[in-house]
């Protein structure tokens, strides 16, 4: 094998591509090393292997490459970052190089970025509870450790503080044991990544975080590593170090921008709306990485955040994502616009783990039962709302106003909670049960019978 | 020896490869990555590879297997879970650790295990391709049946009875041109359909247990089905109770690009659940093939065709089998993936302009069948296919593609979903070709007044979307209470009977008999109630009487106390309503 010869051959400049010719001994998705006139160094990656052409994609900005005098080595083998402990505390960049000023990580650990997959023969069902402290999620929408439950939300609503107070509350109800966080930022704004910073800083997470910033106006080509960097770290942590850690991505509608930047570039088909048609498979490479194995102690658990554009769940970004995650918690303007914090619309939201992690001995035997009728009672009563805008609400029953009554209720007391406010389930529980008894007892069909004699709350 | 010329993620293209045909097996670079042949010019071939290609040269070497892809058809494939192309993640776990490796290939089955083989024919024999010449008893449900290979025809020249690995042989025919070896496993191409000798019309439903399914929109064994629904929707719990309850003798399920934890669930739960015909593990009577979303894409394409061809195998045995494929847009999106990379012309959204047949031609692999042997054996494939139309719109081209050729159609609706009504099945626009042919087969194995309970509960649901229109325009009270009598039987039909727990023990499954008492408990209720306004009762007097709660309560009965409650309810019914009615 020749080891890394270096070539003077580009032969053309195209957006992030750079095509080199007459090389030889070029693998698929190999790494580049791109040395530019100035002497500046910057990477890159082999999209296409072709006899005597590879083409490159090059992270970062392609400013400054030109055809003569740029240089381009090929290192032989794919994209590594070094994992350590020592990460821990530390703020990188999309491409795992530090970003603080505590210079480079020493590890003698270099792990291919681009994870194979997780046997699913291997994995372990999740079913852990974590109590979030959030009724919304802890009550109707369970996630537990190993689950990856993104939240829906839109340009100026506030999921930053949500997840920032996720990352804060979450625990295991069984172990003292906090989770560890790994943050990866992809193209937001640096005040978002200052509130992420003193926001860990202040409670002391930052202690146990990894941070991954790639802000706004940072190469958008370095979006699409950072995840994966961030996910290989994160199961380092998770797989060799038996950490129980907490991925939180934001925003994935940035990565997906990046990704049909690429694409287009690439001239390849488009899919809807322009996104590459293997949006779905390249998803679900970083979202699957969310998991739990048999026999190893850690777990990754994954909150990406993605806005919806113009909050339209179906268009792609949301629409893919909702089909690989296990579930989604969606937030809503309607109850933002109401001064509801977390403004959680409980009716599109859900999690597909919830019954695994609820139930006797996990949370309390009531749980399914209180989260069915809890989501019935909302339903019915948010169609009532809108009826009762067209008809009056005169015009409606006396069970029919009492679901009315029940639904802002519901909204007001259960769905809003202070941003410092830690719920324990069995709060967030007995709650919903003093909501129900507003209704009529005989109304309660998804709850059973000796769950209503022991914890309910009618007057007798 | 050919060689590769250009390597873009699972295309690769190589030249000179010897002996290539199209779809013939090939094996890739040094690591000897599996892929196929699906595209010929002169001496270039285009390559789907099964596998990630990173770190493939050109110029690396690539060799033909000179056989298209296969599965293989033994003893050992119940119980076992595989990925898109029958490589079993069990064995991979433990040959390449807790992820997947790429570039191992270990056998489908355990070859080196030996297997108790009794004989049915007997040494001088006449037999033809798909007869039975004995069994293996695979599990403690399900006799694995040797066939004879299709092809092959004569006489038996010797058989031998005792334990046989999967590919000794157990028998020689003589046939007209040779004596041929008959191995307890074979080998079949999965892209081509086992033949058969005809198809029968489907009259016998696949029993789910389901009551929206089993009553309102029934499949016949051998049907076709069709799931689509937005995310959210419940598309995999109805895959996964129909996997767990559907009364067939072997459960395919795909999981084809979907997530890895639904398939840790299942093999979690399937293990501990019993199946209620047999009292057996359900595993006993499952293969398992995940290909979940991050796994390669090409393995994805080919998982559905894996699936069908071991579905079509047992149905030869003549067992009933069911294939559940969650999803097919899954599939659909691979078969764009690789068709982009192709650089053919792209259809509709991009997908391939073959999307539509290679989609019939998956769904014909269906079918009650008569099976080619010289021994008369039916057997029947039904396939179910989950479908994640974009947005939950079916107008895309996957969802309309399936339609055209599936008789069954399973609407998932969102929102009943949000308001947790499961299954999510819309009652209004769900529709099964098969009711009139299973007609017969309801009136005669549940009672004769079924589709009398069926039209009848349709035409209440059916009338009180109409109310509601009504009612949305002038309010619920304006309507008068006849109506309103209407509308409370639909909400029961609603609550009462289509809602059921996936995850409610007793629940989770309703025979047919008590599906039709807990139907005939509501029309009886109905028929009560109608007199009941005419004497002048109100609705809201009727809603709040007490046996309401016991109706509501009919699901949480058990199988064996039916009989009794619905006579207890009826009975309570007719007191307190006619009691009420007289009184006015």
């Amino acid at each position: 094998m020749n080891e890394n010869v270096t070539y003077k051959t580009v032969s053309r400049i195209a957006g992030p591509l750079m095509f080199v010719e007459k090389v030889d001994n070029v693998g698929y998705n190999e790494l580049v090393e791109i040395r530019l006139p100035n002497g500046e160094r910057r990477t890159g990656q082999v999209l296409e292997a072709r006899k005597g052409l590879a083409i490159v994609q090059v992270f970062g900005q392609t400013t400054g490459l030109d055809i003569e005098n740029t240089s381009v080595k090929f290192l032989g083998e794919t994209a590594r970052v070094s994992v350590s402990d020592e990460m821990i505390g530390r703020i990188f960049n999309g491409l795992g190089e530090p970003r603080d000023d505590m210079g480079p990580v020493v590890s003698s650990e270099k792990v291919e970025i681009v994870g194979d997959a997780i046997n699913p023969y291997s994995r372990e069902e999740p079913s852990e509870f974590i109590q979030t402290g959030i009724s919304t999620i802890d009550g109707m929408n369970t996630l537990v450790r190993g689950q990856k439950l993104p939240i829906f939300s839109g340009s100026g609503l506030p999921h930053n503080r949500l997840a920032a107070q996720i990352a804060r509350q979450a625990k295991v109800l069984s172990s003292s044991e906090g989770f560890s966080v790994v943050f990866g930022a992809m193209g937001i704004t640096s005040e978002e990544a200052n509130f992420f910073i003193n926001e860990f800083r202040s409670t002391g997470a930052l202690m146990r975080s990894v941070l991954f910033l790639n802000l706004a106006s940072d190469p958008s080509m370095e979006r699409i590593i950072l995840p994966r960097v961030a996910l290989t770290t994160a199961e380092y942590l998770a797989y060799e170090r038996g950490m129980h850690v907490l991925v939180i991505l934001s925003d994935m509608t940035n990565y997906c921008e990046a990704l049909r930047e690429i694409s287009a570039a690439r001239e390849e088909v488009p899919g809807r709306r322009g996104y590459p048609g293997y949006m779905y498979t390249d998803l679900s490479t970083i979202y699957e990485r969310a998991g739990k194995i048999k026999g190893r102690n850690g777990s990754i658990t994954q909150f990406p955040i993605l806005s919806m554009p113009s909050d339209d769940m179906t268009h792609p970004i949301p629409d893919l994502t909702g089909y690989i995650t296990e579930g989604q918690i969606v937030l809503s303007r309607d109850i933002h616009r109401k001064g509801i914090y977390p403004p959680i619309n409980v009716l599109p939201s859900l999690s597909r783990l919830m019954n695994q992690g609820i139930g006797n001995g996990r949370t309390r035997e009531d749980h399914r039962g209180v989260a069915d009728q809890l989501y019935s009672a909302y339903g019915r009563g948010m169609d009532l709302r809108s009826l009762s805008a067209i008809v009056g609400q005169e015009a409606l029953g006396k069970e029919d106003r009492q679901y009315l009554e029940f639904a802002s209720l519901f909204e007001e007391k259960f769905v809003g909670q202070g941003y410092y406010e830690d719920r324990s389930i069995e709060k967030t529980l007995d709650l919903g049960w003093e909501l129900l008894s507003t209704l009529p007892e005989r109304e309660m069909k998804r709850v059973k019978r000796e769950h209503i004699q022991k914890y309910g709350k009618w007057v007798k | 020896m050919g060689k590769i010329l250009r390597v873009a993620g699972p295309v690769v293209t190589a030249e000179n490869i010897q002996d290539a045909k199209m779809y013939d097996v090939v094996r890739v670079g040094e690591m000897g990555l599996v892929g196929e042949i699906i595209r010929m010019e002169n001496n270039v071939s285009t390559i789907q590879v099964y596998e990630d290609t990173s770190g493939i040269k050109p110029g690396d070497p690539v060799e033909s297997t000179k056989r298209p892809l296969s599965v293989l058809l033994a003893p050992g494939i119940l119980k076992s879970i595989y990925d898109g192309i029958q490589r079993p993640l069990d064995v991979i776990k433990s040959q390449g650790g807790d992820f997947i490796r790429r570039g191992l290939y270990p056998d489908p089955v355990d070859l080196n295990k030996s297997w108790d083989f009794k004989t049915i024919a007997k040494k001088g024999d006449k037999v033809k391709s798909g007869d039975i010449i004995g069994i293996v008893k695979e599990t403690s449900i399900i006799d694995h049946k040797i066939m004879v290979p299709l092809g092959v025809e004569g006489e038996i020249t010797d058989i031998m009875e005792g334990k046989f690995k999967p590919l000794e042989t157990v028998a020689y025919v003589s046939t007209s041109t040779g004596v041929k070896e008959v191995t307890l496993g074979q080998y079949w191409p999965v892209r081509m359909p086992r033949p058969v000798k005809g198809k029968l019309p489907p009259n016998i439903p696949l029993i789910t247990g389901q009551r929206v399914i089993d009553t309102f929109f029934p499949v016949a064994k051998g049907g076709t089905v069709a799931v689509p629904g937005p995310f959210g929707s419940g598309k995999t719990v109805v895959q996964h109770q129909l996997a767990k309850w559907a009364d067939s003798d072997i459960v395919v399920y795909v999981g084809c690009g979907e997530r890895g934890n639904e398939m840790t669930e299942i093999l979690t739960t399937f293990p501990e659940l019993t199946d209620p015909r047999t009292g057996s593990p359900l595993m006993e009577r499952t293969v398992l093939i995940a290909n979940t979303s991050n796994m390669p894409v090409a393995a994805r394409e080919a998982s559905i065709y894996t699936g069908v061809t071991i579905a079509e195998y047992f149905r030869d045995m003549g067992y009933n089998v069911a294939l559940m494929a969650d999803s097919t847009s899954r599939w659909a999106e691979a078969l764009r993936e690789i068709s982009g990379r192709l650089e053919e012309m792209p259809g509709e959204e991009g997908y391939p302009a073959y999307l539509g047949r290679r989609l019939a031609e998956f769904y014909e692999r269906s079918g009650n069948s008569t099976i080619v042997s010289s021994q008369n054996r039916t057997g029947s494939v039904t396939i179910i296919g989950a479908v994640s139309p974009p947005g939950g719109d079916i107008s895309e081209p996957v969802s309309q593609n399936t339609l055209r050729v599936t008789r069954v159609f399973w609407g998932l609706d969102a929102s009943l979903a949000q308001r947790r009504h499961f299954p999510s099945v819309n009652w209004l626009t769900s529709y099964s070709l098969y009711s009139g042919d299973l007609r017969k087969w309801y009136e005669d194995n549940v009672s004769p007044e079924w589709f009398i309970a069926y039209t009848r509960s349709m035409e209440i649901l059916q009338k009180e979307s109409e109310l509601q229109e009504v009612a949305q325009l002038v309010g619920y009270d304006a309507l008068p209470e006849n109506e309103k009598e209407v509308m409370d039987i639909a909400k029961s039909i609603r609550e009462d009977f289509l809602q059921q727990s996936a995850f409610d023990e007793i629940d989770t499954y309703c025979s047919l008999k008590k599906q039709f008492l807990m139907l005939s408990s509501i029309l009886k209720m109905d028929e009560m109630e109608k007199y009941a306004v005419s004497k002048g009762v109100t609705v809201a007097d009727l809603q709040s009487m007490p046996f309401k709660e016991k109706l509501s309560r009919f699901k949480e009965v058990r199988e064996k106390d039916i009989d009794t409650y619905f006579n207890d309810l009826l009975k309570e019914m007719e007191n307190e309503i006619k009691g009420r009615a007289d009184k006015q």
